[in-house]
């Protein structure tokens, strides 16, 4: 047992040893990594500004993130990012100190502790069918007594004790086929209102002690409606007809229901645009929108109606704000000409503003999308107001006194996708005085680090190191740098803006809103898919600034219209769009450029027609030209069908069309749709870099890697299996594992895992695939490797064939071959489940690789490749362990010192993105998710360079000493030989 | 009768014997399908079964003829370039159903129709264009076509060698075809030479291929672990030599100790030359002094 205890820790000695390369050391934080928090866009904000203590705004986002964010500077109090599927539907305050959250449908209700975000309680609140969800929480009430939360979602009505989350009573709807739309609370009735079908009008009174029924009541009205309604105090609600032509008052009084119609032709002379009620809530007002107009309505007591305003080019109405006991005002925002009008007025006294304000806001962050206002005291005790407005691009910005206080780019919470463009190279002649106080800095940087080497240094000193490594202005400089470290990053975000992020410290290089890609009468869903690099000007034309391809689609459908905009990668100007006439399924870059390095893409469409972009005649001849050698697959998930596809001829419709083709399928790989169902398909990167195609073995065997850039790994499983897990048992589940030849369709390997299931995340990289899934027996995560081997080769290890030229590794090869190919394959159980899954790239690919495993933590946790070995064995001989082959385990070891996001989260981690730096042994990596964390990885250590801390300055120091002691020594050595001669 | 009913009976306990072996050794079909086919290729001409079963693993159990095993056919079909597909072949396959309801296939058999002249100038096309030479079959051999076909092509140019060479290999799930990985046996890298073939006779090599399973995680319990531990007493390290053991101590030791020697050597000559005086200040003399004396001339 000693000797069992004394093998572990020898090994765990081993481990730790063999991970020291990732880890890193407290003050290291943010010299290389930078990490940016973000919330996502804005759907509710509540605002708490107490007397004392601090003033902030609670907001809920699309991204399903509850924050509370400083009303003075933006930042983050504190956040919690809910699951993906836990979509919140509603945040309020209650008692003064809880910050109230429905989730899920309606169906989850949590109390958050407002200073400081911890969960007070969480109440799960069942019922029987989906439907709207609302949340009531009494404003006017003393906080001493227990205040009732009403909650209708799944059809059913809940009072909530606010105190303890305690489902106090509750009414069942769902019986009664309404569609509630409104609940009024008062002191000791509620009313629930709602639509049975499109013409019947129900309202229940509660009770709001019990939840007992005391009335029911309804009126049925003769015509069908739109079924939006508004409720405007006190006691009416406003229904629109099936036609929108009719505005009807339902007026409910004691019990009583009754209607008043009226024509909107009767209240204003235009009206042929559509009408819509503004969701807005005014106390006795309603806003109508009719094309960009907006009509204000006033409903007198009696139910008639009286247009009150009509307000022009309107963007954003905000709800109504009581800033006295009678007194409620309300802002909305307008459009003249280029300029931003925000105008707050009372709802009572319509003549005069409260405020007007001219805004400039920079054009490129879109129209303004909500807006939602606050009050403050005045230093002259009269009110003042401050307005939090949510942007078209997500960005969030707080206005106050017609300036912006603050600003945040909540658009890069819901990145697309990514791609990244080398910064131009630096200009010839810098000035001189720049250089002399540079060296100048240089050198007390210097004496500074060597203080702090001897330990000499001061408090002071030790702060000045600090920042000194940490706001190096190097790094954030706009040019390229030796190493390949400093690159732009652009990101693609679901607004459709287009954002350049330096990676030395994340700023925003440039930023563009994308008029393509922006919401308009032709494309009411706009939505990014890619982003490319277009142009990457060859090392002779370094003055030409390279491009970027980002390619989008109206809609989520994809039959919807697409758009093409070149954008340059350093200005972000746009420099060319298009409006595609097809659709695209895929974009395919192909591996050649034309003579202005113009990558070539192919666009497939959804009628099964090729175009080729760029449009020139050039393209077009090298496309000519390897016609034949282009190959491309395409995946039927749905359908269970994998094909194979090459170029036939031009299209043929009125008039040829140079530019466009047409395709054959070649192979197709039929699923059997009652066992397998595709699950997830990977392939290598293109431009990965693979340096040597053979592996030599301990026994000094040579393995040949098949290395292939046309090569698919799918996974299947099985139909029943392909649910959540748990839902299926092991004898059902079912995980086929296939690599496939994209240009015949061979399979090439094929494996199946008996009682596991999906998700699988997979990476594909040289000659070797990483899947990560769940093994229903074991109960636990696997982690599986194939490493695939070319075995056609293997007979290339004589000696003498080489000599005598009759090996056949300088013979081009083909996917026509017959492939004879060897996989090796062995599972590790892994703890965690997975987000994302990627590998470090370099760029000669000499440099080991790892893994980069985005955890479920949200964190990025770096193993190196080694632990995936299918070479591991129980006991490695001594051969083995030299080649650095790790004693074989059931499972892969976590260690905490390699998660390369530290102590960091990146919170709703969605992809890694790996990019090679110049420099072989390092690897920049950038993780995305609500938010963004860059960093740089060295696999093996640093191995090529000093690492950015090296003190020039004790070596320069040892270097003199060591002069003057030889100058020293030599004086002496002289002395004493003339006095030896004298003697 | 008696008789009869028994042989039945044994007959039936067989059979249910053997069906019932496969749920706890499946590895069992895998071998049964590794086989080459090998066809002459001559047309109508059905192959006699002692060619297509070239080899037969002795670890292979004797199936006995049952009701669980039927004979079934599928058709191979063929297009050049764009053209539609026509009948080209003939696969027939047994097809064995097991005790727990799965079917599976093996001992696949083919059968090629030779060329007609229609289809070798067809062919001869398809070369002089480089284009490719298709071939299809259904994805379920029990209902066929199944819900698609099975699509695979190759260069024509591929398959011209001496003679027509072609290679099947099909992947089965059940009764279901999933693909066909087709081509020819040899290299073919682009750019491909036209070649046209001296004999219009195919060669074909088919090969049956089923899943394999994925090698099972190794599972290390606590017995495991303490059986690895008595094994690590067991092999102990072997004893290394004393030299291995303490070169690190001894090396540095014989250097001081070379030192000392040395210095030890000096101090009682110059403690000697200090002391003695004049009988051996010769001899030091002839080892110093020879330099300064023809210096200071």
């Amino acid at each position: 047992m000693a000797m069992a205890i004394r093998v572990f820790l020898s090994f765990l000695l081993f481990l730790s040893l063999t991970n020291l390369a990732s880890s890193l050391y407290e003050d290291q934080v943010g010299l290389m990594d930078w990490h940016q928090q973000y919330i996502g866009k804005v759907k509710h904000a509540v605002f708490h500004t107490q007397k004392t203590g601090r003033k902030r705004v609670l907001v809920s986002t699309e991204e399903n993130v509850v924050a509370s964010l400083d009303l003075r500077h933006g930042e983050i109090f504190w956040r919690h990012v809910l699951g993906t599927n836990d979509v919140v539907d509603g945040i309020d305050i209650a008692l003064g100190k809880y910050v109230i959250t429905l989730s899920s449908g309606g169906s989850i209700l949590r109390a958050w502790n407002l200073p400081d975000g911890q969960m007070v309680w969480e109440s799960s609140l069942q019922g029987s069918k989906a439907s709207k969800s609302i949340l009531n929480i009494p404003k006017n009430l003393k906080s001493d007594k227990d205040d009732l939360i009403l909650v209708f979602g799944k059809g059913c009505l809940h009072a909530i004790s606010s105190i303890d989350g305690e489902v106090l009573w509750k009414k069942d709807f769902a019986g009664e086929s309404i569609e509630v739309s409104h609940i009024i609370q008062s002191p000791e009735v509620i009313y629930v209102a709602g639509f049975v079908g499109s013409s019947k009008f129900y309202v229940y009174e509660l009770d709001a002690k019990s939840g007992e029924l005391l009335k029911n009541n309804h009126i049925a009205l003769p015509f069908r409606t739109s079924g939006e309604s508004l409720y405007v105090p006190d006691d009416k609600f406003l229904v629109l007809d099936d036609a929108r032509s009719k505005i009807v008052t339902i007026n409910i009084n004691n019990g009583d229901i009754n209607y008043n119609q009226k024509q909107i032709s009767d209240l204003v002379k235009d009206s042929s645009g559509q009408a819509v009620i503004l969701p807005s809530r005014l106390p006795g007002l309603s806003a109508l929108k009719i094309n960009s107009q907006v009509l204000l309505i006033k409903v007198t007591n009696e139910g008639e109606l009286a247009v009150v305003d009509k307000i022009d080019n309107t963007a954003a109405f905000s709800n109504a704000l009581s800033i006295s006991e009678d007194q409620h005002v309300f802002a909305f925002v307008q459009y003249e000409d280029n300029k931003i009008h925000l105008s707050i007025k009372d709802v009572n006294d319509w003549s005069r503003d409260l405020l007007k304000e001219n805004l400039v806001i920079d054009h490129q962050r879109g129209n303004i999308e909500k807006i939602f206002i606050n009050n403050y005291v005045r230093t002259d005790r009269s009110h003042g107001f401050r307005a939090l407005m949510v942007m078209e691009d997500h960005s969030l910005l707080l206005v106050q006194q017609g300036e912006i206080v603050w600003s945040r780019e909540d658009g890069l919470a819901s990145v697309v996708d990514v791609t990244t463009s080398e910064l131009p190279v630096e200009k010839e002649g810098v000035s001189v005085a720049k250089v002399e106080q540079n060296l100048f800095e240089w050198l007390k940087g210097h004496v500074l680090k060597l203080k702090g080497t001897l330990m000499i240094a001061s408090p002071e000193d030790k702060i000045a190191i600090q920042k000194l490594r940490l706001g190096s202005s190097e790094k954030s400089k706009m040019t390229r740098d030796h190493n390949g470290f400093r690159k732009l990053l652009i990101v693609l975000t679901r607004a459709g803006k287009v954002f350049a992020l330096h990676t030395g410290d994340g700023h925003i290089v440039w930023s563009i809103t994308l008029n393509t890609l922006r919401k308009s009468e032709d494309c009411e869903h706009p939505v990014g898919l890619n982003i490319y690099q277009w142009q990457v000007p060859h090392h002779h034309a370094l003055d030409e600034n390279p491009s970027i391809l980002v390619i989008g689609r109206c809609g989520p459908s994809l039959s919807a219209p697409t758009a093409l905009s070149f954008l340059d990668a350093y200005t972000g100007k746009e420099l060319n769009s298009l409006s595609l006439a097809h659709t695209v399924a895929r974009v395919i870059p192909l591996p050649y450029t034309d003579s202005t390095e113009q990558r070539l893409h192919l666009i497939i469409d959804f009628n099964k027609h090729a175009h080729l972009y760029p449009r020139t005649p050039e393209a077009s001849e090298i496309l000519k030209h390897e016609f034949s050698n282009i190959y491309w697959y395409s995946v039927e998930a749905d359908n269970g069908v994998i094909r194979g596809h090459a170029l036939k001829s031009n299209c043929i419709h009125e008039v040829v069309d140079e530019y466009c083709f047409v395709f054959r399928d070649l192979w197709s790989i039929v699923f059997p749709s009652e066992s397998e169902k595709i699950i997830a398909t990977v392939t290598r990167k293109s431009n990965e870099v693979v340096h040597t195609q053979a592996k030599v073995m301990t026994d000094h065997d040579v393995m040949y890697k098949y290395i292939s850039k046309n090569i698919l790994f799918v996974a299947n499983a099985a139909p029943k299996a392909s649910g959540d897990i748990g839902t299926a048992t092991p004898e059902e589940a079912l995980l086929v594992i296939y690599i496939i030849d994209t240009v015949t369709g061979r399979i090439l390997h094929r494996m199946t895992h008996q009682g596991c299931q999906g998700p699988v995340h997979a990476v594909f990289s040289e000659n070797w695939v990483v899947y990560h899934y769940f093994n229903l027996r074991a109960h636990r995560h696997e982690m599986s490797v194939i490493e695939v081997y070319d075995q056609s080769r293997a007979d290339n290890k004589d000696i003498w064939k080489f000599l005598l030229g009759k090996h056949n590794l300088t013979s081009p090869i083909s996917s026509y071959y017959r492939p004879e190919i060897s996989a090796k394959s062995q599972s590790y159980f892994f703890t965690h489940s997975v987000k994302a899954i990627e590998v470090t790239s370099t760029a000669k690919g000499i440099t080991s690789k790892q893994l980069l495993i985005g955890t479920i933590g949200d964190q990025v946790l770096a193993v190196d490749k080694r632990f995936l070995d299918p070479r591991r064995t129980l006991n490695p001989s001594q051969a083995e362990k030299e080649e650095g082959i790790i004693p074989l385990t059931d499972s892969l070891p976590i260690i905490s010192q390699s998660y390369i996001t530290h102590s960091l989260k990146v919170e709703g981690l969605r992809g890694i993105v790996t990019v090679p730096a110049k420099l072989e042994s390092t690897s920049l990596v950038f993780a995305y998710g609500v938010d963004l964390f860059f960093t740089q990885i060295a696999p093996s250590r640093t191995y090529d360079s000093l690492t950015e801390d090296f003190n020039y300055a004790l070596l320069l120091l040892t270097i003199v000493a060591l002069v003057a002691a030889l100058f020293i020594t030599y004086v002496l050595s002289e002395r004493k030989d003339l006095q030896e001669k004298w003697r | 009768m008696t008789l009869f009913r028994s042989i039945l009976a044994v007959t039936l306990f067989l059979t249910f014997f053997i069906t019932l072996s496969p749920a706890f050794q499946s590895d069992e079909l895998l071998l049964d399908d590794e086989e080459f086919g090998l066809e002459g290729g001559r047309p109508q001409s059905r192959p006699s079964p002692n060619i297509a079963t070239t080899t037969t693993t002795p670890t292979r159990k004797r199936i006995p003829d049952s009701a669980s095993d039927s004979k079934i056919q599928f058709t191979l079909e063929h297009a050049f370039g764009d053209s539609d597909f026509s009948e080209a072949g003939n696969f027939s396959a047994r097809l064995k159903t097991w005790s727990h309801g799965a079917q599976t296939l093996t001992k696949l058999r083919f059968s090629r129709d030779a060329f007609t002249a229609v289809e070798k100038n067809k062919f001869q096309e398809l070369l002089k264009g480089d284009d490719f030479y298709r071939i299809r079959l259904p994805s379920n051999v029990l209902s066929p076509p199944g819900r698609e076909y099975i699509v695979s092509s190759v260069k024509a140019r591929c398959l011209a060698g001496d003679g027509l060479e072609e290679h099947f290999v099909i992947h089965t799930e059940g009764v279901n075809i999933l693909a066909v990985n087709y081509g020819a046996p040899g290299a073919c890298p682009y750019p491909r030479q036209l070649k046209l073939p001296a004999k219009w006779s195919f060669k074909s090599h088919t090969l049956l291929k089923n899943t394999e399973q994925a090698p099972r995680t190794p599972i290390f319990t606590e017995e495991v672990l303490g059986g690895e531990g008595i094994e690590g007493e067991l092999i102990k390290p072997p004893e290394r030599s004393f030299w291995a053991k303490y070169w690190m101590y001894v090396i540095p030791l014989g250097l001081i100790v070379m030192n000392a020697v040395t210095q030890a050597m000096n101090m009682p000559e110059e403690q000697a030359g200090g002391q003695g005086g004049a009988p051996q200040q010769p001899g030091t003399a002839v080892q110093r002094g020879t330099n300064p004396g023809v210096r200071r001339r």
